[in-house]
């Protein structure tokens, strides 16, 4: 065990603070789930872009500066710290770039990274439908083959799309073998939202804000450069990108201990009383133990030491711990919990959790199922 | 960066292991359900070097830190070895004592029965001056408990003097040795719940795999499958925060009393709900002490508030963030 930063280590993390206190905005920006919001929350993008802090774990070559997985870790925890953007980006730039590097062509990587990172391409995600949530293997939309042509042919509609209105391409699952069931004969496409026949709608989620589309294709037509990992190998690539958005990538702890620390100057500027106490110790514990947890959990990868399902072991822990933080919150605002404010809005983002990224019901089957060995249904 | 045991220490884990499936089965707790000091698996753990872990290695002991050691508690704990092993081994690097096994030290703290003390060869008391009791000289009387093996036992009048030949530290300025003792059992104690945890855990997988209700496995029903995952998710989360507050101690981190209370907080409670999923999982087989799911669960509510409770640590932790918030 060896918690100690090495010189790079503390020297990146120096040089992130240093940047982000010169550059966060001295005021929040408006919810990035919301039209003016979105656009104020580019520009702020395209400054972590221009100083090369918007991909720190990619490669220079696109815009990155190769980042370790630890001094990553340490950017998002000074990131949060500073109190920086929510980042409009992360389902291009957390979701899909590690499918991108693991599966895409050197041209598919060329073409799409440096425009992802730089939030020139703005990219939203495609797996629910109408009639397929938890159970996405049942999903609808098609791809048919346009052999003339060159490319494929997409129909059917998705929902829940995360920012859709205000991105410019979704990647998403189609069927596109249309005699195959379930898992099998799915392909994953990476589609402009600007091509003939498709149609975005937004709307308001729960907290009013409209971040949320739904968006329909009808008969677009793509060409074979937009297959993402091969033809009817959609299924195994879309469980990589859902792995991202369990487990750390997507909810770094940085996140949360910057919540607490928040949640403790809240608790200081009012009488809080013992029990409010024990839950503020409980709170940090819990923030704590989430970090700690993930650096066991990437010294456990590095070493080959990962086990299977573990990334719902952080979902169900990062989930249910986001919401408990901000119902302290509120109980400490008491008569104030209802004003329109970053907690009462954080608080109703964060009843989200456990339903987005997989259902916490799915991740408890998946801990049971893969981590523990049970028997399935 | 690497968070997590070394390679020496999961062999140490490893090679307790072995040793422990043969010498501590559920057979060996069983008999120190009826005041059985077990002898003969305290004389293996002497042999493996165990009491000795945290002893320099001049004086005869392992020389290791606080990491190993709560690898090879926590392994101790699936086992539920009978017997002051925490205590034992937090006790040696003050006292003058053999190493082989043949001494089985329990600590008294508070004024009521002491824990261990009817199986045990001596009382380190640390309720007023602190002072070593050889309980071959005086009268302890086993106070029934609902774990038997803990073997709580009251003892007649301390004799005066006992802080004598034996006792290496004792006499000298013995405060940051004895608040010391007190992080490493607490966190020892912490360390041996999840033992006692996964033990439980491991019974109750096994056993829903394979008990059959409605022609299929229970263990398939997510009414069953959801409360493991829950308290699965305690317990994983409950060991990064031992291992670094074993981390901390090793390395005299400022915040390590506070680091061992949040492990001991969150351990006391993952191995308490634990304890209630696995029975509930069980059915009825689980609550009968001729099954032996209650010999690790019973253990583990006795350890949940021994070296204070979740609350207690958990006010300790508040406390310490007070004061960093306010300064
Ligand atoms: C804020 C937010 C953002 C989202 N963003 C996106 C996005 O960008 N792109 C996208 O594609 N989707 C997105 N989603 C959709 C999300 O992926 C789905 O909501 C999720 O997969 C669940 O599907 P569902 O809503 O249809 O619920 P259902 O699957 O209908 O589930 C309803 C209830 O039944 C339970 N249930 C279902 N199946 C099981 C089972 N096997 N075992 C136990 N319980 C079960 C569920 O847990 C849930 O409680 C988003 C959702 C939210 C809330």
């Amino acid at each position: 065990m060896d918690l100690t930063e090495t010189t790079d280590e503390a020297a990146f993390r120096d040089e992130a603070r240093a940047w982000l206190d010169a550059n966060v905005p001295a005021a929040p920006l408006p919810s990035g789930d919301t039209r003016e919001g979105f656009a104020l929350h580019l520009e702020w993008e395209r400054r972590l872009f221009e100083a090369r802090w918007a991909v720190v774990s990619w490669p220079a070559a696109y815009g990155g500066r190769d980042a370790s997985v630890w001094q990553w870790l340490a950017f998002e925890e000074e990131y949060y710290r500073a109190g920086a953007p929510q980042r409009v980006t992360q389902n291009g730039i957390f979701l899909l770039a590690p499918t991108l590097f693991a599966f895409g062509t050197q041209e598919q990587q060329d073409a799409l990274l440096p425009r992802m990172a730089s939030a020139q391409d703005l990219w939203c995600q495609g797996w629910s439908e109408p009639g397929a949530g938890s159970d996405l293997a049942s999903l609808t939309s098609r791809a048919l083959r346009d052999e003339a042509a060159g490319g494929w042919r997409l129909s059917g509609q998705k929902t829940w799309t995360t920012r859709g209105a205000f991105c410019t391409h979704i990647f998403g699952l189609f069927r596109s073998d249309p005699s195959s069931q379930r898992h099998h004969g799915l392909t994953y496409f990476l589609v402009p939202l600007d091509a003939p026949g498709v149609t975005v709608r937004g709307f308001a989620r729960l907290d009013g804000d409209e971040g949320f589309a739904e968006v329909w294709f009808d008969d677009v037509f793509i060409p074979d450069s937009a297959v993402l990992g091969g033809v009817g190998e959609g299924w195994k690539v879309a469980m990589a990108t859902t792995g991202s958005e369990r487990g750390l990538s997507l909810r770094s702890p940085g996140r949360y201990t910057a919540t607490v620390d928040r949640l403790l100057r809240l608790a200081a500027s009012r009488d809080v009383d013992a029990t409010v106490e024990s839950r503020l110790a409980q709170a940090w514990m819990d923030a704590e133990a989430y970090r700690l947890f993930t650096l066991r959990q990437v010294s456990a990868e590095q070493a080959g030491r990962g086990r299977p399902g573990e990334s719902s072991l952080n979902k169900l822990f990062w989930s249910e711990l986001d919401i408990r933080l901000h119902e302290l919150a509120l109980d400490i605002l008491g008569p104030e919990a209802e004003l329109e404010g970053p907690w009462s809005k954080g608080f109703q983002f964060s009843l989200s959790g456990p339903i987005y990224a997989g259902t916490n019901e799915v991740q408890r089957n998946i801990v049971a199922e893969r981590l523990l060995g049970l028997p399935r249904k | 960066m690497y968070f997590g045991l070394s390679d020496d220490a999961l062999a140490l884990r490893e090679g307790l292991r072995e040793v422990l499936s043969s010498a501590c089965t559920p057979a060996v707790v069983r008999s120190a359900w009826d005041g059985d000091p077990c002898e003969p698996l305290w004389k293996t753990l002497g042999s493996f070097g165990l009491p000795g872990l945290l002893v320099p290695e001049d004086r005869g002991g392992l020389g290791l830190d606080e990491l190993s050691f709560v690898a090879a508690v926590e392994e101790a704990g699936w086992h539920g070895v009978p017997g002051p092993l925490v205590e034992t081994i937090v006790s040696a690097p003050l006292l003058d004592l053999p190493l082989d096994g043949s001494v089985r030290i329990a600590v008294a703290r508070s004024s009521g029965p002491v824990p261990w003390a009817a199986v045990s060869t001596h009382v380190l008391d640390l309720r007023d001056e602190p002072a070593l009791v050889d309980l071959s000289s005086v009268e302890v009387t086993a106070v029934p408990t609902v774990d038997r093996s803990r073997a709580l036992g009251s003892i007649s009048e301390s004799p005066v003097g006992h802080a004598g030949a034996s006792d290496r530290q004792l006499r000298d300025d013995h405060t940051t040795a004895l608040a010391l003792l007190e992080l490493r059992a607490t966190l020892g104690t912490a360390a041996f719940l999840l033992g006692l945890a996964r033990r439980q855990l491991d019974l109750t997988v096994a056993y829903v795999k394979d008990r059959q209700q409605f022609g299929v496995p229970v263990g398939s029903f997510q009414a069953v499958k959801h409360p493991i995952a829950n308290a699965v998710v305690d317990t994983e989360f409950a060991w990064p925060a031992v291992l670094r507050a074993a981390y901390s101690l090793s390395t005299n981190d400022p915040a390590a009393a506070m680091h061992v209370s949040m492990a001991k907080a969150l351990a006391s409670d993952a191995a308490y709900r634990m304890s209630r999923v696995c029975l509930q999982a069980h059915g009825a087989i689980g609550y009968t002490v001729e099954y032996d799911l209650h010999l690790f669960t019973k253990r583990t509510w006795a350890l949940a508030n021994d070296w204070d409770t979740a609350a207690e640590h958990r006010a300790a932790v508040a406390r310490a963030l007070l004061e960093r918030t306010a300064s």
